[in-house]
């Protein structure tokens, strides 16, 4: 029974795994070059290599810090949107078209414009992720306050409670569950749009260190970059399931399994 | 619990309502009701859906306003008294996020634990006072809703069938625990019901609206605690049934509900 747990454990890992080792086998037999595809164990050497140079963590913090501070203010101007314009029908009136404009304006399109404004230092990195995490939390935001049910809220003034509590009791967990939705979403963009930001213009960063790595036909760096990204991506999912679980454990759905539960 | 009447001229809110008139747009809900309710009387209001009985219970409530007509506590208006009115819904309508016993202490100030525990003893549901709602059965949620209602303790209780969605069991021990409380507390009460025999057997006077008037007021003077089944309760319940069903039923009119959610604010 306890063999037959480990099993099921393991089963998911199984296929990445093959994966993995058939990918080392061909390139060590020689049957796919080095210049389309590095050896696993080239790029794990790379990854020793950067982080014993201590190189990696400056890059790992500068782009960590874009992300970051653009992910702040982006998201802090979204959810400030969106109370205002979920909150008050004028708000809504005044303000919710124009955002739904901009919305559509894919905002990489932005980017020539972003560096005639900016330049190419680290004010239109951070404006452009800042500007692809807005979005998602305005919208998730706006629709998670209109979405809450208003027969809680019609009990809720029932019972006294008006403006600020009412918001804060009622309205803002209501809301929640919607708006880290919108968080996920946004953290998802943050780093695509980080990525790209920084393979265009930058002269630090993980994607500097892919850019310069591909002048210096290095792809084993290439694909080292390639892995960093997608393990900060799943670290910030992380970090949002983590949310989840914290702001939303009255919700059925995200209730932790009780330990020999069936 | 003896059977001597509690003090219940303090407690309960006598309750007057003269000439009160709800339309909605060309529609009319209630016309011309008249109603007085001494302190402390249980009153349950039966007729058909969409007879206006709901719309009643609102307009108490204070969440709708009446076209015309006036509602008074004792000679005051009802809507000076509204912290004293409480009102359950059809739904237990609990905070998910908060914790049952933040639930029942929703809206209070200070130091209120104590008496939300106590007010969770009364229902029964002391032991669950730190899980989530999420964890309990309809009948429990109601219970919940009740002791939220009771903590302010309240000089007029409206319940807007807040026994519907239960099952026949949990109705009945439901059923029990009001009165009981009632009888101990004295506020009065106002119960909405679809369930004829639900009315006569816990209420000391049925009232059935027919077509937004009153078409009949009915005095239940039987001795509590009641037997249920007993024929005289039978018997009463046939006068009511038949009363109702002597009437054509007009098809139901969708009820009018709460403000859609694009129209609800939180900045209104």
């Amino acid at each position: 029974m306890n063999s037959q747990r480990i099993l099921h454990r393991l089963a998911p890992w199984a296929l990445p795994i093959l994966l993995l080792a058939v990918w080392q086998l061909s390139v060590s037999a020689g049957w796919l070059s080095t210049r389309i595809l590095p050896a696993p164990s080239a790029v794990i050497a790379a990854g020793v290599h950067l982080v014993s140079s201590g190189e990696i963590w400056t890059h790992l913090a500068i782009s960590g810090w874009r992300a970051g501070l653009g992910f702040v203010i982006g998201g802090g101007i979204g959810l400030a949107l969106g109370f205002i314009t979920g909150l008050s029908t004028w708000g809504e009136r005044l303000l919710d078209s124009s955002v739904q404009m901009i919305r559509n304006v894919p905002h990489l399109a932005l980017i020539p414009l972003v560096i005639l404004w900016f330049g190419i230092d680290e004010t239109a990195k951070i404006f452009l992720v800042a500007l692809g995490t807005l979005f998602p939390i305005y919208l998730n935001t706006y629709h998670g306050i209109r979405n809450v049910d208003p027969a809680l809220v019609e009990m809720a003034r029932s019972y006294g409670l008006s403006g600020f509590s009412l918001f804060r009791q009622v309205i803002l967990p209501g809301a929640l569950p919607s708006i880290l939705v919108g968080v996920r979403f946004a953290l998802g963009f943050m780093w695509l749009t980080l990525i790209v930001a920084e393979t265009i213009s930058a002269s630090s960063g993980i994607g500097y260190l892919a850019m310069n790595a591909r002048e210096f036909l290095q792809t084993d760096v290439v694909v080292l970059a390639i892995v960093l990204y997608a393990v900060l991506g799943k670290l910030a999912d992380l970090a949002a399931r983590g949310l989840e679980r914290v702001w939303l454990r009255w919700h059925p759905a995200y209730q932790v399994q009780k330990g020999g539960a069936a | 619990m003896t059977a001597q009447q509690p003090p219940r001229l303090l407690r309960g809110i006598p309750l007057a309502v003269r000439k009160l008139r709800k339309a909605f747009g060309a529609r009319e809900v209630l016309r011309e009701i008249d109603l007085h309710i001494p302190a402390g009387q249980f009153v349950a209001v039966v007729g058909r859906s969409g007879c206006g009985k709901s719309t009643l219970l609102r307009l108490l409530a204070g969440l709708d306003s009446a076209s015309s007509g006036e509602l008074l506590a004792g000679s005051a208006p009802l809507s000076e008294a509204l912290e004293d009115t409480r009102l359950m819904f059809q739904e237990a309508r609990l905070l998910p996020w908060k914790k049952i016993i933040d639930n029942v202490g929703l809206g209070l100030k200070g130091n209120w634990r104590p008496q939300a525990l106590e007010a969770l003893e009364a229902v029964g549901l002391a032991e669950r006072a730190d899980e989530w709602p999420a964890a309990l059965s309809g009948g429990q949620k109601q219970r919940v809703a009740l002791a939220r209602a009771l903590i302010h303790q309240p000089r007029l209780l409206l319940l807007d069938e807040p026994l519907g969605a239960l099952d026949a069991l949990t109705r009945i021990e439901m059923q029990q625990l009001i009165e009981n409380l009632w009888r101990k507390h004295g506020f009065s009460v106002l119960l909405v019901t679809h369930d004829v025999s639900e009315a006569v057997a816990i209420a000391d006077r049925v009232i059935l609206i027919e077509d937004g008037e009153i078409g009949l007021d009915l005095h239940v003077e039987l001795p509590r605690p009641r037997v249920r089944g007993s024929h005289r309760l039978a018997a009463l319940e046939t006068e009511v049934l038949n009363r109702v069903l002597s009437l054509p039923g007009t098809p139901p009119e969708p009820e009018p509900v709460s403000p859609l959610p694009t129209q609800l604010r939180w900045a209104q």
